[in-house]
């Protein structure tokens, strides 16, 4: 008996050794990716993909959905048409999958050439400082891609070639579509309310306690919170409109030199607090989910709903014309827009692909004039060029208006939870303590400054 | 040995005497289980004691760091907090349900016993993702549990379940309870039909009631089972990820956050893999501990 114990713990143990003696973590697979190039070694580029030769190019997407799949089908096909010579290999996946093994692959020996990344710090941050990922701006500067696409935009995927600093430095990627979180409307329970559609944030606010006082037995302002990060983006659209869009960009994007702690980060925080005291959000929306809770406003159950224009086909479809789409309106009527936004998850190059000009050439192709008005036709959200479409009728013409007003007014500001690696957990949970008062608008903000300044400090050392 | 090793080979030594050729035997099944248990594990602990995103090609030596962060993590060690509150709704709890339940299935020799055994163990057949999605549904501010409490009157205590603070890590550990009783019922089941009738009717004879019965008779015989129960539930309990990834992601708050959680998180979501493997390290030592305890409190009463 004891003998056999020896012998397990002596096997289990040279076992562990091995494995200690083994090399040291990340340094396995791809030990040749610290040499990729660097951005500043400017190389020529080849735009005229018809005469790179005979190129097979592997594409990784997630455009697997509905209308994503069918605007990423017409344009493969056109592109296929146009270019003869360039093959597409392309592998499709779901989001969730796509983002588990695209870490992997890119530290694998062969990558894919073409692929999307989500924009966050454990994404595409990670890729970036692992210099996985090609920088573009070459390609930018020979095709035009910094006319193509505004400032604001390109932002989401810009990152300094160490990969520390978020929204600025080098182009990483092009995203084809564009996301901005504002206000559906139920026209039809606004009506009967007799309210007229809220012109600036003021009225917005007095119109949730009329709505409130009318409407009884329920909260004027859906919100299904379960999932932790939805109230992220309706704390965001309230945060847009009291502090400042510079702070909300240096915060969101992780970057020194802001502050949580500041009074317009806590009028915001006492909004979302006061909102549940005066019953304009449930108080039960920390138990209900996401998804039951916009198919609830589809339905009809309440008369706003924060939330992003991805719900736009689903509420089109369940609720015909008794729905519209509204940026948060500003102080003044007609005054600067303000809204929490991105892109979509944008496309980029890997920096061990042999043929990074075919990549390019595709990238190129599919976020063109004529791309944008494919994606149009697919009911696909444009990133750019936006408001020349001819939109879906109805509330996709809202969306369609709203994310071109925002764009051209350069009033997007970023998802907060882009901020650290931690920002979607602590600033999900501490808004589910604000909701439920389990803290008061300093602790929560304390709590989220906490997170904040200590990656500030560890990014710059 | 030393005889076994001078290779006189088959019929040398007396009979019965442990071989060495015999690890040849196991060698293939050791393989298997070296390659993908004890590598993995090993290199887990190695990982553990860096600081890696995942992706980079460099990683920096911290030591012990990552575990002495552990220690000194309110909400880490309040989720190792959830996980033995789990224990109790995972193990205790179908226990204290599957004695009776197994005890009365099998005295009574109903008709259909095949029938309700199904039914009793038909949750462990079900995916558990699909169990999670069932429930929530259940638990919603507007679900069949409120619903229920409001048709008999009971409308104050109707509320979002998985989003109140007080109630959440319960709401969850229910659904565990539901999900165990089966498996501990049949486990006890199989125990109870191994018992001799004559053991029973020796205890009728010198007049026991069912009561008496049950402590002195059948509780007794199935200690074996009770130990394999708890062991199977117990480790479910401890590893809870699949129900807290669909029912609340560790929420409201970080209420219900369990370490398994917690491992995924870091090292999917955050790129903070030698923290993820620190927590699971721990979490794989914690586990052995307890099975230990079970498994042995298990042996002596077996034997």
């Amino acid at each position: 008996m004891s003998t056999r114990i020896t012998r397990l713990v002596a096997v289990g143990s040279l076992v562990a050794a091995a494995g200690l003696a083994a090399c040291a973590p990340g340094s396995g697979g791809g030990a040749d990716s610290s040499s990729s190039p660097a951005s500043g070694a400017s190389t020529s580029v080849a735009t005229d993909a018809a005469k790179l030769g005979q190129v097979e190019l592997v594409v990784w997407d997630q455009e697997v959905r509905g209308g994503q799949a069918a605007q990423i089908t017409r344009l493969n096909d056109a592109f296929h048409k146009k270019y003869p010579n360039i093959t597409l290999k392309r592998v499709t996946r779901s989001t969730d999958d796509l983002g588990t093994t695209l870490k992997l692959a890119l530290s694998g020996k062969t990558p894919p050439d073409v692929f999307q990344a989500n924009n966050g710090r454990p994404d595409m941050g990670a890729y970036v400082k692992a210099g996985q990922l090609k920088p573009l701006d070459d390609y930018a500067k020979a095709y035009g891609w910094d006319e193509r696409y505004p400032e604001s935009v390109r932002q989401y995927s810009s990152y300094t070639t160490d990969g520390k600093t978020f929204g600025s430095g080098s182009l990483y990627g092009l995203p084809q579509v564009g996301e901005v979180v504002g206000i559906y409307v139920n026209t039809k329970n606004l009506a009967e309310a007799g309210v007229q559609k809220p012109a600036t944030w003021a009225d917005f606010e007095k119109s949730l306690e009329t709505i409130k006082a009318k409407r009884a037995g329920e909260a004027p302002l859906v919100l299904g919170n379960l999932d932790k990060w939805p109230a992220i983006h309706v704390f965001g659209d309230v945060q847009a409109q009291n502090a400042k869009a510079a702070d909300i960009r240096t915060l969101g994007f992780g970057q020194e030199g802001a502050s949580w702690k500041t009074p317009e980060n806590t009028k915001a925080a006492q909004t979302i607090q006061s909102w549940v005291t005066k019953g304009y959000l449930d108080k039960n929306a920390n138990g209900l989910g996401y998804d039951p809770a916009w198919q609830a406003f589809a339905k009809g159950k309440g008369t706003y709903l924060i939330a992003g224009t991805w719900l736009q086909a689903d509420l089109a479809k369940a609720m015909k014309g008794d729905v519209s789409f509204m940026l948060p309106p500003p102080a003044t009527a007609g005054g600067q827009p303000v809204a929490t936004g991105g892109t979509g998850i944008p496309w980029a190059i890997s920096s061990k692909s042999k043929n990074p000009d075919a990549a390019a050439a595709y990238i190129d192709f599919i976020t063109s004039k004529d791309a944008m008005k494919v994606l149009a036709e697919t009911e696909n959200l444009p990133v750019v060029d936006t408001a020349a479409q001819t939109a879906p009728a109805g509330l996709g013409k809202d969306v369609f208006t709203a994310f071109g007003t925002i764009v051209e007014k350069e009033g997007l500001v970023p998802y907060l939870d882009y901020a650290t690696p931690t920002f979607s957990d602590t600033l999900g949970a501490a808004l589910q303590d604000l909701i439920a008062k389990k803290a008061t608008p300093e602790q929560f903000l304390d709590t989220l400054e906490k997170d904040y300044s200590a990656f500030v400090a560890k990014n710059k050392g | 040995m030393a005889r076994a090793r001078g290779g006189a080979g088959r019929g040398s030594g007396p009979p019965g005497e442990p071989r060495l050729s015999g690890y040849l035997y196991l060698l293939p099944g050791f393989l298997v289980y070296a390659a993908f248990l004890l590598y993995p594990l090993g290199r887990a602990a190695q990982f553990s004691l860096y600081e890696w995103d995942g992706a980079s090609a460099e990683s920096t030596f911290v030591g012990l760091r990552n575990y002495s962060e552990i220690l000194g993590d309110a909400t880490l060690r309040a989720s190792f907090g959830h996980a033995l509150v789990l224990m109790f709704f995972y193990a205790v709890l179908p226990l204290l349900i599957g004695l009776p339940l197994a005890t009365i299935l099998n005295r009574a020799k109903v008709r259909g016993l095949g029938f309700f055994r199904t039914v009793v163990f038909l949750p462990q057949v079900i995916a558990m993702v699909v169990i999670a999605v069932a429930w929530r549904r259940l638990y919603a501010p507007e679900g069949g549990l409120n619903d229920a409490l409001r048709l008999v009157g009971l409308d104050s205590l109707a509320r979002g379940w998985l989003g109140d603070y007080t109630w959440a890590l319960s709401a969850v550990g229910v659904i565990g309870t539901w999900f165990e009783t089966g498996l501990v019922t049949v486990l006890l089941l199989s125990g109870m039909g191994r018992i001799p009738g004559e053991l029973y009717e020796a205890a009728r004879l010198d007049g026991a009631g069912p009561v008496r019965e049950f402590f002195a008779v059948t509780l007794p015989s199935v200690r074996g089972e009770i130990a394999v129960a708890l062991t199977l539930t117990v480790i479910a309990a401890l590893r809870t990820f699949d129900l807290v990834y669909v029912t609340t992601t560790g929420g409201p708050g970080t209420s219900t956050m369990v370490p398994s959680f917690e491992v995924y998180n870091r090292a999917f979501e955050q790129g903070n893999v030698g923290s993820a493997t620190a927590i699971g390290v721990t979490l794989t030592v914690v586990i052995f501990l307890i099975s230990t305890v079970i498994n042995r409190i298990g042996d002596r009463a077996t034997s």
